[in-house]
């Protein structure tokens, strides 16, 4: 059987069972409303995965339903018993449906007009059923004033209730297909409005065998155990060390490999792939670009992503919800896309990735976005919020009201969605499992929920530090590598006006104190012997200082105490092999906390979403001060090193100052026209370095590392300069390094010129949208030998490919406005001249699955922003590959 | 759980006219407290506690109990109480809040009281307000009073579930 189908059975089979019972309550109390949208919610799944499933019988009985159970939500209709009775009734046609759909896989012949008439009928408020005669069971009696206990309970009350409840398993085996033939209820029987009520023999759902259900609490405790167990084997372990001869040695390893196989065991009964429920989708899709007549292309990233499978329970509906919403409300009629100039077949994304003991799920459309304006007027019309309070909120705030209980956008109801089941429901369901979900939306281009959910159970392997006299464990995963930092090592912390940093090949590390971050400390570890554990996050490397380094160990971890979650530093704790309890430090949370990324109140994050676009701009930049006027600025990764120089050693070559510099002439530049040599004195200079050139640039004083968003403002004259910016609440000159480069390497570029005569130099076309980059790479990549042409749009670059330019590479920034990087490097693998033509993405992230998202979109390589070594290296190593290959 | 306490309170109020209720008992800076029985799980001497940095200076840290990792509170810096001495090992009473274990850390745990609803009083009202937050009443013993103590109310300094 399909999967599907199977799943779709034991699905509607246990929602039935629940809505028994929950129908019968809320007959008891007609006024409870979540009771009553709980059903609502129930009926309207089945009615949806019926739609999906081509099942068109059972959809319209369901669809009847819930357009009754509709206006009692809205309480537009009294819940009366014999509303009750005739919402049983259709859900005991859907369960013969069932029944039979389950034996041969297709829905009986037949209809069930006079069902659907009925409550059609009861929709509309015709209560005095006309047809109801051939109601069998216990003629209801006209529908009385709601009554607290339900009278003498007519029969199809009963008889539900005695229905065992067909299937309580939720696991179900796709080879419990070969079901003993048992006596199929007579297709008809679906006809006739009460069903017979199957005996609990044939009722059983056959497919609910072949695997036991188990409580899910009872793998949780087998979890703990299992945990107590392995960190109890820890501890033996740790005893067995410090003992050179024990008879216990043997036995204890073979302990220590059923402990590990256990857990794994264990913790794969929990897991499962997210990818499982996602499976349904694509159909669903499908199906609904159909119905709908929308173009739809659905991408799944990360599928295999593991995921506990309680929470992947939790989190299926209201994914589907959201897919569902997206292809609805998101994505617009192909030929509104096209004139907005958008291909007409709409995007959905959905991405699954770990991400620093998180669980990450992006669902994203390139649709419409969400309207401000209609959301404006549908709160108001909904008495959410009135219009002066709607004046002072931001965009952000406004497009929060969607999560919202019974709100939708969509201007009318459709059989797929806009009942105001959603993201309410969504919402709800994500923090009940201690999620987040945020929305960022731009208004013509596209919707995107990230959904974020707390790892709660994994063992992790973990590097255990001190600091301050207390242990702290960072997760493995993060760290790269670990360098001992003392005043007479190679390595040693240095400060910029008392930001520490640390040279590490020849780079800039920057450098975050554990003990001032954690105040366990004034910080003052400069001058004692520490240990830098360099970690990532991102593509953001930095350093942590810590006193010592001790083991790592395999960790449980457990989420802190509720009073202690607002401290984003920990992502958890644990006990250790030792029996003691540890806090596990947070990488993400230490890099944010220490000035990067982004900022998390709400203002910012309203900010953040106008910036979107741009946000990726923040980048490290030192600052510093060199002649008149305001402080100086330059991208720290352009900077290979700092160095103090004596200007006793500073030679004249051709009229150029000059100093031997790691046993080659670097000539030092200064940006400061009048600077003159002052004997006796040493300088602080800007090291830049290319291949085995490289230049000084010497400046007065080095002021500061700061992480700001830059934003140029163009227009300044002045050779060198590339313009204004407020970086750190300061007017800053940023200054053009290009420039600087080509007045040391002037007679460099001449020979560069020459040595490229034989072969024409490469063409390299490039693609950003910001000005500063494109000044700041044309210049460099000319001084490297590349002829460059930079254009600021995707679109301006496909004009070009038109008219008939070529290039040997295409360089393109990923986020610009308009046309996307990756939208542009699909248009250009698609069917443009340039389909060989090797594209390099630059941008300013460069996790893995970025990467994943760029070569699907065509790209043939992937560097960070900022990192003029790899770009100039892959450039080299691209135009090579395709001449290699041409 | 707070939705339902004041509910509970009312119903403790009305219905204990015929009721005894079991307390624990313990003693901070001379002062009784009480905690209804059935909310503590445990009793503890002094414990190895790990301190936890950045966190709210009422945690004290925490702690292993036989596997559980469980939140240290001192109660004393929650009523506003100078910190104990050094050379003076206090104890500890555990408590279960929402599935989270907890350790009050109080001077010293007493004996386990059976009290009648008609020696229960509500505070006075010129009760140090920081103390009129976390307790429920007063119950008059015969040598000295009780104070209860409501351990939700106690627990709920950092408001990290509002956010």
């Amino acid at each position: 059987m399909d999967d599907l189908l199977s799943e779709f059975l034991t699905e509607t089979n246990e929602n039935i069972a629940v809505l028994d019972v929950e129908l019968v309550r809320l007959e008891q109390n007609p006024n409870d409303p979540s009771l009553l949208s709980n059903i609502f919610r129930l009926v309207h799944t089945i009615k949806g995965t019926c739609g999906f499933l081509g099942l068109p019988r059972l959809e319209a009985v369901a669809h009847a339903s819930e357009n009754v159970l509709g206006r009692f939500r809205d309480g537009e209709l009294n819940v009366s018993p014999y509303a009750v009775t005739l919402i049983l009734e259709s859900l005991d046609a859907i369960k013969s449906i069932l029944l039979v759909l389950e034996k041969t896989e297709a829905e009986p012949a037949g209809n069930d007009e006079d069902l659907i008439n009925r409550l059609n009928a009861l929709a509309e408020g015709r209560e005095a059923p006309v047809a109801a005669a051939p109601v069998a069971a216990a003629p209801p009696p006209p529908p009385p004033p709601p009554e607290p206990v339900a009278p003498p309970p007519p029969a199809p009350v009963a008889s539900a209730s005695s229905v065992p409840a067909a299937s309580t398993t939720r696991e179900v085996a796709p080879v419990a297909e070969a079901a003993p033939p048992a006596p199929a209820p007579a297709p008809a029987a679906a006809q006739a409005p009460p069903p017979p009520p199957p005996s609990a023999g044939d009722g059983e759902s056959s497919l609910a065998n072949q695997t036991i259900r188990v409580n899910v609490d009872l793998l949780e405790n087998l979890m703990t155990m299992v945990s107590e167990l392995v960190l109890t084997r820890n501890q033996l372990l740790q005893i067995l060390r410090s003992q050179k001869e024990s008879e216990f040695a043997v036995p204890l390893q073979r302990l220590n490999h059923v402990t590990s196989e256990l857990q794994e065991g264990v913790m794969k009964t929990r897991m499962q792939p997210i990818g499982n429920a996602w499976a349904k989708l694509p159909r669903l899709v499908r199906d609904l670009a159909h119905e709908l007549h929308k173009k739809i292309d659905l991408q799944m990233l990360g599928a295999e992503t593991e995921l506990d499978r309680q929470v992947l329970e939790l989190i299926k509906d209201p994914l589907t919800h959201m897919v569902r919403n997206s292809a609805d409300h998101g994505l617009e009629m192909p030929a509104d896309r096209a004139a907005k100039g958008k291909s007409e077949t709409g995007r959905i994304t959905l991405n699954a990735f770990h991400e620093g003991g998180h669980i990450i799920i992006e669902i994203a459309d390139d649709g419409k976005g969400l309207a401000i304006e209609a959301i404006k007027r549908k709160i108001l019309q909904n008495g959410l919020a009135t219009e002066a309070e709607l004046a002072s909120m931001s965009d952000q705030q406004i497009q929060q009201f969607i999560f919202k209980a019974g709100f939708s956008t969509a201007a009318k109801v459709t059989s797929v969605s806009g009942r105001g089941v959603g993201m309410d429901v969504v919402k709800t369901n994500i923090e009940k499992i201690g999620g987040t979900i945020e929305l960022k939306s731009i208004e013509g281009r596209g919707t995107t929920f990230t959904i974020k959910i707390p790892l709660t159970l994994a063992i992790v392997s973990a590097l255990v530090v001190e600091c301050g006299g207390e242990r702290f464990a960072i997760p493995q995963i993060s760290v790269i590598e670990l360098v001992r930092a003392a005043q007479d090592s190679e390595h040693k912390i240095e400060r910029i006006n008392g930001t520490p940093v640390l040279r590490l090949r020849n780079r800039l590390l920057p450098l975050v104190s554990l003990e001032r971050l954690l105040k366990l400390g004034d910080g003052d570890q400069y001058n004692r012997e520490t240990f830098i554990v360099v970690a990532q996050v991102g593509n953001y490397t930095f350093g942590i200082i810590v006193d010592r380094v001790f083991d790592t160990e395999e960790i449980v971890v457990k989420p802190v105490a509720p009073i202690l979650r607002h401290i984003e530093l920990f992502s958890g704790n644990t006990i250790l092999g030792d029996g003691s309890v540890i806090m596990i430090l947070d990488p993400n949370g230490i890099a944010s906390f220490s000035g990067e990324m982004a900022v998390h109140d709400t203002a910012a994050a309203a900010a953040e979403t106008k910036q979107a676009t741009r946000q990726d701009d923040r980048m490290a930049l030192l600052l510093f001060r060199a002649g008149e006027g305001a402080p100086k600025a330059v991208p720290l990764s352009l900077v290979a090193r700092l160095e103090d120089v004596d200007l006793n050693q500073v030679e004249a070559s051709n009229g150029q100052p000059v100093v031997q510099y790691r046993g080659k002439l670097m000539p030092l530049v200064p940006i400061d026209p009048n600077w003159k040599v002052q004997r006796d004195k040493r300088q602080p200079v800007l090291v830049f370095a290319d291949g085995d050139r490289s230049m000084g640039l010497v400046v007065d004083e080095i002021i500061d590392i700061v992480e700001d968003r830059l934003q140029v403002e163009l227009g300044t004259e002045r050779a060198g300069f590339m313009g204004s910016a407020i970086i750190a609440d300061k007017a800053t000159d940023v200054i053009d390094a290009g420039f600087y480069l080509t007045q040391a390497f002037r007679d460099w570029f001449g020979n560069a010129t020459d040595r490229f005569e034989d072969e024409r130099l490469h063409k390299v076309l490039l693609v950003d949208d910001s000005p500063f980059f494109r000044n700041l790479l044309t210049p460099l990549l000319t001084v490297s030998g590349y002829d460059v042409t930079a254009v600021q749009s995707a679109d301006e670059a496909l004009g070009l490919c038109e008219s008939g330019e070529n290039f040997d590479v295409i360089v393109s920034d990923i986020e610009m406005p308009g046309m996307s990087g990756l939208e542009f490097a699909q248009a250009v693998r698609g069917n443009s001249r340039w389909q060989n033509v090797p594209l390099v993405a630059l941008s300013s992230h460069a996790t893995p699955r970025d990467l994943d998202r760029g070569r699907q979109a065509g790209f043939t390589d992937y560097v960070a922003k900022f990192d003029r070594d790899a770009l100039l290296f892959t450039l080299q190593q691209t135009i090579s590959e395709t001449k290699g290959a041409a | 759980m707070s939705t339902n306490l004041p509910a509970k309170r009312t119903a403790g109020t009305e219905v204990a006219v015929v009721k005894n209720e079991d307390f624990v008992t313990m003693t901070i800076a001379e002062q009784v407290f009480g905690i209804p029985v059935l909310q503590v799980q445990d009793v503890l001497g002094p414990q190895r506690i790990t301190r936890i940095p950045l966190a709210p200076p009422e945690v004290a840290g925490s702690l292993n109990l036989r596997g559980r990792i469980v939140t240290a509170i001192d109660v004393r810096l929650r009523l506003g109480l100078p910190l104990r001495d050094k050379d003076k090992p206090g104890m500890s009473i555990v408590v279960d809040h929402k599935g989270e274990l907890y350790s009050l850390m109080v001077d010293s745990v007493g004996e386990v009281l059976s009290l009648t609803s008609d020696d229960f009083e509500r505070q006075p009202a010129t009760m140090d307000a920081r103390w009129r937050e976390v307790s429920t009443g007063i119950y008059r013993l015969r040598e000295n009073l009780l104070v209860v103590l409501d351990v939700s109310r106690l627990l709920n300094f950092a408001n990290t579930e509002a956010a």
